[in-house]
């Protein structure tokens, strides 16, 4: 079965883009294979950073013939309408058509032949195609010409089962030949196939695979460390991006003056990290070392001894710098710094850090006690939280805030300075679903209150995410409050903690159409929160379910318990949640949504028949079978059960209750039938026994709402 | 191409001394870009803050007509300025500009051939081409390219030109920007950059890049950050805004007539420009001004550019 190898040679493409650049190469050429009828056994994407490549196995050697009908006008119908569909079938005159016949009379039919294509033939018309729509994030011109790469494309390697599939696009003429690594083996390679490609491309100093290039810098690195009796400190996006950055790994290592490791390690590995793309290496007692890991491109001459004393250099000069940092920073306390922060601007309507630092020092100390922080600490770390954004060093390596913070707290001694140092470098956290969830009483406070005031914030001024756009990572933050309260297990009435935070913008939102005061009825003032607190606490709902999703939790046991209505505790949420999976996990919980849901149906159909609600209590006296009785009388303790154990927020409790209802059901469903034209004491027993299966939705809507769930 | 190649490499001067002297730097670099058949320019006699105002690259990477040429560029950044006391930070420093239009398929491999040149061996040197996109908000202009490394420090900026003033680069120009101090500290093996040999001199004939600039880096950096007086600078921002307005309107001929006086006012818009570093450096524009003036000044070079486009160096021809 035939092979096709493509490979497109460009100029230097960045780190960052290569993976996704692949799995695009590979997922639009599948795509245009399948749709043209050639379907393949495999695909697989390369990258390097002069290239992208693609291989497919298993390709026929041609497209399968479609014969294709088309149903035409009436026999006689007018000349218009024939000619257009002619036209449309590409046929010159009806003789290439048949005719047959329906109830309604004769009609034309064209049948249109189409031979399969060879291979060749229909992924020289792809690539092209491909190579002009192609995703990247940003895309360039270059020379006279008007194609797009998101750097010059110089070649294009595309074959066939060894044969060169010819197209044309931009002045690039597909071929055979592809170049090695740019300074070590510069010549033109001949190509037969992936193979014959793979193993010339590695005689000629370009590994393909980004994975291996990875893992021979990994080994390398581990290797040299270790030699010197040291650990590497691993990264694995630092891995990926020098992957990324050369097409020969080459790893060597150097070293710096010891006096630069008083600077703190973050910082020095931040440094090396971010500005020269080097790793670096942790002793004994896990402590960092003068020495670094580079990732070069060469095997030189010298072995590597240029390379070596070249990037020492840098490095020193970056580690001074950071190191001025440390010592001109240190100067000053945090506290000094505050004023500084009035002259920032958070946000052009949500004012100044300054401002900010205010409300959140507010909001810290009314978290506290709820969070069981001591009030004065959270209210502290408050304040300093954001004073290492004015220091040099956060000016130079943004990804350190916080971090400093706690370096220059401890550095001023602040009292009680652990717990305070402390929530000043986990106030951010979590940054995203895989970072950790502070759980120290006083870093909870101030990270809850750090994001609560930016969310409400934005939703004061309406300045929501919508769609792909979340520029100020609102959906981040709620999901950082989700996580704190869900890990830390915290009770929190998130309506009534948000509440009083509108409060800081009242007076100072802007008036919406919609929440324009009717004249007369208004008090003079600000305008009603309500709605924008309502539209905080529906993104959150959504949040929690994005949340819980994720975790594998079932969507419609989700949508069953918000739709109660009136949640906003988090924890309670999740744990009716937990509870109602298990109930339904269980032989009687999942009989007993059968049976609830058969009421649910029954009673549906009937109310809309009677155009009226069965809603309330079934009337006693009018129960005849003995297995309505029963039912009657079970729901009557159920739901007693069931309230009693939902306030005392025991949920499994609650299910155990419900859990009663099923066999009560199971023998009204078989004994008793609801659609009865008989009556007793001149009451209709239909009637009631339809009030008796509203009472079954009553009774288990305490939990849940049982119509939301599937099955 | 390979022949090219090798027809420059023929042209390397081996009288000079690359690794020995900053001057001789800039001479290997000016033979060589004039071998391949640059125009090699002086540098454009106003202060810019970088080689990229000068309107043989701005103003000529717009149009269709092809153009080669390099050049050293003075530099100013006031704001960089640290009174002679930082071993690699300056207000003053020079940048050698290469702009090729349109740019060449082997664009990579003649920048390669120049390193060679100015003495670093890609056999033993670690030449890397790291992501790095470039803007001038005040230009109105954008580009990819990279920076390029060696052996881990940043010596050159490349770039595609993609829009310039507003406009689409179409051909579309390569530049090419050597951080000449920097390249120099590495070939000749210092840390401090007032150290450098700056005309190859040996003993009592040594003349060094500190003999040269070191008082001007002190000097300069008290009058951008003490002594410039904003007033005047604020005015003087006025009038060159007025007069660049003043000059494009002087020199309007109608829709179809080529504009008769694109060079003098973009003059004006560079002196705009740099004034406003100034201002900047001093320290009394604030967050939300500094967005109005750079805006400013992109309002002038976009007008430039637009007129520059109905002359004749901007590829029309007027009956």
């Amino acid at each position: 079965m035939p092979e096709l190898l493509l490979e497109l040679f460009s100029e230097e493409i960045p780190a960052r883009m290569q993976a996704r650049a692949a799995e695009d190469l590979k997922r639009l050429m599948s795509a245009g294979l399948k749709d043209a009828g050639l379907a393949f056994d495999d695909a697989s994407a390369f990258a390097t950073p002069r290239r992208l490549t693609l291989v497919v196995d298993g390709l026929p050697k041609k497209s399968p013939d479609v014969n294709e009908e088309r149903k035409g006008p009436r026999v006689g119908a007018p000349d218009k309408a024939i000619e257009g569909f002619l036209r449309a079938a590409g046929l010159e005159s009806l003789d290439a058509c048949e005719t047959r016949e329906d109830k309604k009379g004769e009609f034309y039919v064209a049948v249109i032949e189409r031979p399969g294509r060879s291979a060749s033939d229909v992924i020289a018309g792809i690539v092209p195609d491909v190579i002009q729509k192609f995703p990247w994030p940003k895309s360039m011109r270059w020379g006279t010409g008007r194609l797009r790469w998101v750097r010059p494309l110089h070649s294009i390697v595309c074959l066939l089962d060894g044969k060169v599939v010819p197209f044309e696009i931009s002045g690039i003429s597909s071929g055979n030949e592809t170049r090695g690594h740019r300074l070590m083996a510069p010549k033109l390679i001949k190509v037969k196939g992936f193979e014959d490609y793979r193993d010339k491309l590695r005689d000629a100093k370009v590994i393909l695979d980004s994975a291996e290039r990875a893992e021979i810098i990994l080994k390398e690195a581990r290797k040299l460390a270790s030699a010197k009796n040291l650990k590497l400190v691993e990264d694995q996006a630092l891995l990926q991006e020098t992957a990324g950055l050369v097409e020969w790994p080459v790893v060597l290592m150097g070293e710096f003056d010891k006096p630069f490791l008083d600077v703190p390690p973050e910082v020095l590995t931040s440094s090396m990290k971010a500005h020269q793309k080097c790793f670096s290496v942790k002793g004994k007692g896990d402590k960092l070392e003068n020495r670094f890991l580079l990732v070069s491109n060469l095997v030189a001459e010298d072995g590597g001894v240029a390379i070596t004393e070249g990037n020492e250099r840098v490095i020193r000069a970056r580690l001074s710098d950071a190191k001025f940092f440390w010592d001109q920073d240190r100067k000053k306390t945090l506290d000094e710094r505050l004023p500084q922060l009035n002259d920032i601007i958070f946000h052009e309507k949500l004012r100044t850090q300054g401002k900010r630092v205010e409300r959140l020092k507010k909001l810290a100390r009314e978290l506290a006690p709820i969070v069981g922080a001591d009030p004065d600490k959270a209210e502290r770390a408050a304040e300093l939280c954001k004073a290492d954004l004015v220091t040099e060093m956060v000016g130079e390596f943004p990804e350190l805030q916080g971090l400093m913070g706690r370096y220059y707290a401890l550095e001023q001694q602040e009292p009680e300075s652990s717990e305070v140092a402390q929530a000043i470098e986990e106030h951010y956290k979590p940054q995203g679903p895989n970072d950790a969830v502070p759980n120290e009483p006083v870093s909870i406070a101030v990270a809850l209150a750090d994001k609560l005031d930016t969310l409400v914030g934005f939703w004061a001024f309406d300045e929501k995410p919508t769609g792909s756009k979340d520029p100020y990572a609102l959906r981040r933050a709620a999901l950082g409050v989700i996580r704190i309260v869900l890990e830390n297990e915290l009770r929190l009435q998130l309506n009534d903690v948000v509440r009083p935070i509108f409060g800081n913008w009242r007076g100072k939102m802007p008036l919406k159409k919609s929440s324009v005061p009717i004249p007369g009825t208004a008090t003079l003032g600000a305008p009603d929160t309500t709605g924008a607190r309502q539209d905080l606490l529906s993104f959150f709902a959504d949040r929690l379910k994005v949340h819980l999703r994720d975790q594998g939790a079932r969507h419609d046991l989700i949508d069953a318990v918000f739709s109660l209505g009136g949640q906003d505790d988090l924890l309670m949420i999740v744990k009716r949640v937990d509870a109602l999976g298990n109930f339904l996990g269980s032989d009687d919980g999942a009989n007993l949504l059968i049976g609830v849901k058969r009421a649910a149906n029954i009673l549906r159909i009937e109310e809309k028949k009677d155009k009226k609600s069965y809603d309330g209590a079934a009337d006693a006296d009018v129960l005849k079978e003995k297995e309505e009785k029963a039912l009657h009388k079970a729901i009557g303790q159920v739901t007693g059960a069931a309230d009693k154990a939902i306030e005392e927020e025991d949920f499994e409790g609650a299910m155990a209750a419900l859990a009663k209802l099923r066999a009560p059901v199971d023998a009204f469903f078989d004994h008793v039938t609801v659609n009865t034209e008989d009556k007793d004491k001149g009451k209709s027993l239909r009637e009631n026994r339809l009030r008796l299966l509203s009472q079954i939705r009553t009774a288990t809507q305490q939990v849940a709402d049982f119509s939301k769930i599937e099955g | 191409m390979e022949q090219m190649k090798t027809s420059v490499k023929k042209q390397r001067n081996d009288a000079l001394r690359p690794g020995k002297s900053f001057q001789d730097l800039i001479l290997t670099l000016q033979h060589y870009w004039g071998s391949y058949g640059c125009v090699i320019l002086q540098p454009y006699d106003m202060e810019v803050g970088a080689g990229t105002f000068h309107p043989a690259t701005t103003l000529r990477s717009l149009g269709p007509k092809p153009w080669n040429a390099a050049y050293v560029q003075p530099s100013r950044r006031p704001s960089d300025g640290r009174y002679g006391e930082n071993p690699n930070r300056l207000q003053h420093y020079y940048q050698f500009q290469v702009i090729l239009k349109p740019s060449p398929a082997d664009i990579q491999d003649l920048y390669l051939e120049s390193l060679y040149c100015i003495g670093i061996d890609p056999k033993n040197h670690d030449i890397r081409f790291v992501e790095d996109d470039w803007e001038s908000p005040t230009l109105g202009a954008w580009g990819l390219g990279w920076e390029v490394w060696c052996d881990g420090m940043e010596v050159s900026q490349f770039t595609y030109f993609q829009q310039v003033g507003g406009f689409d680069c179409d051909p579309v120009s390569g530049e090419l920007t050597y951080g000449l101090e920097r390249l120099a500290m590495y070939v000749q093996d210092v840390d401090n950059v007032y150290d450098l040999n700056f005309n190859g001199g040996q003993g009592p004939s040594r003349v060094s890049y500190g003999d040269v600039f070191l008082q001007a880096e002190r000097e300069f950096s008290r009058y951008n950050f003490e002594y410039a007086n904003t007033e005047n600078l604020l005015r003087h921002f006025r009038d060159a805004e007025q007069e660049c307005k003043a000059l494009l309107d002087a020199g309007e001929r109608g829709e179809h007539a080529p504009h008769e006086c694109v060079l003098p006012a973009y003059d004006q818009c560079i002196k705009a420009s740099h004034i406003f570093n100034l201002l900047d450096a001093r320290g009394v524009i604030s967050v939300t001004e500094r967005q109005a003036y750079i805006l400013r000044v992109r309002d002038l070079s976009k007008a430039c550019c637009t007129a520059w486009l109905r002359t004749e160096a901007g590829g029309t021809t007027h009956a």
